[in-house]
């Protein structure tokens, strides 16, 4: 078997088969993430702005950038995770690049994210 | 390689290893070959490029021609001649393996690469040219040769390697494939041979 062919095959299979809100680069997003306490679990809301997506199939990954008290945060999260609960997708950003890394060192208006008007049917 | 998640929702990095089916060429035994072992085909070879003398041992076995052969001593598989031993008979998900193969050639290299010294580590403080080389590689006078064993910069990898307890996360036998936790030694499509753990 061609070695692409067993890769698709793995990932079909393990595939969570979930579906989420279509998002892109600049889009302010809030990730509800599964956190494992023992036998407890409690999910966590990480709101922030996509940054970037990276890869292709089951090991895409997007992250999610946001200040907390100051200090810019980062938090890389695998598409196909099943600790993902949920993804609310809550602006939509309007952004001329697919990685917005100049977010990091970006200071001010600089740092802020237009954004994008969506065309309505009326 | 690639990575699954598993149920607990941890990533797991892993390979994927098609594994099988194999054919039961020859079975070794104590009277006729002082020992007992299986020995098994893999892949197809083409009829042209087999050499009548291994032709004729494949005709035994009442197989086509095969690609690898390997023996497995002390193998305790219940299988005789010409029988297929497929990933299902050997290996079970949760399963501990250790692959063997032959790693990836990376050509001549220096001592840092090949030996992980440590280099010089500075650029200034009288250093020319010197970043990655190996140092003193002896003493004066006396021994007044450099030791045998001494190592230095040269060939690298090519060599046969045993990775060990690598675990089963899954077993496709339907597309005979193995998925193992981890890396293996050897290039994508390079052959390879996998333990069992007891």
């Amino acid at each position: 078997m061609n070695a692409q062919d067993a890769i698709n095959f793995v990932h079909e299979q393990f595939n969570s088969k979930k579906e989420y809100p279509a998002f892109r680069p600049g889009d302010n997003i809030a990730v509800s993430y599964k956190i494992i306490e023992g036998s407890k679990v409690r999910i966590q809301v990480f709101r922030g702005d996509v940054i970037q997506i990276n890869g292709e199939g089951a090991t895409k990954t997007f992250t999610v950038r946001k200040k907390s008290n100051g200090v810019g945060v980062e938090r890389i999260f695998p598409y196909a995770s099943p600790n993902i609960d949920e993804i609310k997708v809550l602006k939509f950003g309007k952004v001329r690049r697919a990685k917005l890394y100049y977010l990091r060192n970006a200071i001010g208006k600089k740092g802020r994210i237009k954004e994008r008007k969506l065309f309505t049917a009326n | 390689m690639t990575s699954v998640f598993t149920e607990d929702g941890n990533q797991v990095a892993c390979t994927l290893i098609e594994a099988g089916p194999c054919v039961v060429t020859q079975v070794k035994n104590e009277e006729a070959d002082g020992y007992y072992a299986l020995q098994l085909g893999f892949g197809e070879a083409k009829p042209k490029n087999t050499s009548q003398q291994m032709a004729g041992h494949f005709e035994k076995a009442g197989t086509s021609p095969k690609r690898k052969l390997i023996e497995f001593r002390d193998c305790d598989l219940d299988k005789s001649i010409g029988d297929t031993v497929t990933v299902e008979d050997v290996f079970a998900e949760g399963d501990i393996v250790h692959a063997i193969g032959k790693t990836k050639g990376k050509g001549f290299q220096g001592v840092v690469k090949r030996y992980n010294f440590r280099g010089v580590g500075d650029a200034t403080h009288g250093q020319h040219n010197r970043q990655r080389a190996p140092g003193s590689i002896g003493q004066a006078s006396y021994p007044a040769q450099v030791r045998k064993g001494m190592r230095m910069g040269g060939r690298m990898g090519g060599t046969r390697v045993k990775v060990k307890n690598l675990k089963i996360v899954k077993v496709y036998p339907e597309k005979n494939l193995l998925v193992v936790s981890g890396a293996i030694p050897g290039h994508k499509g390079s052959t390879i041979i996998i333990e069992k753990k007891y």
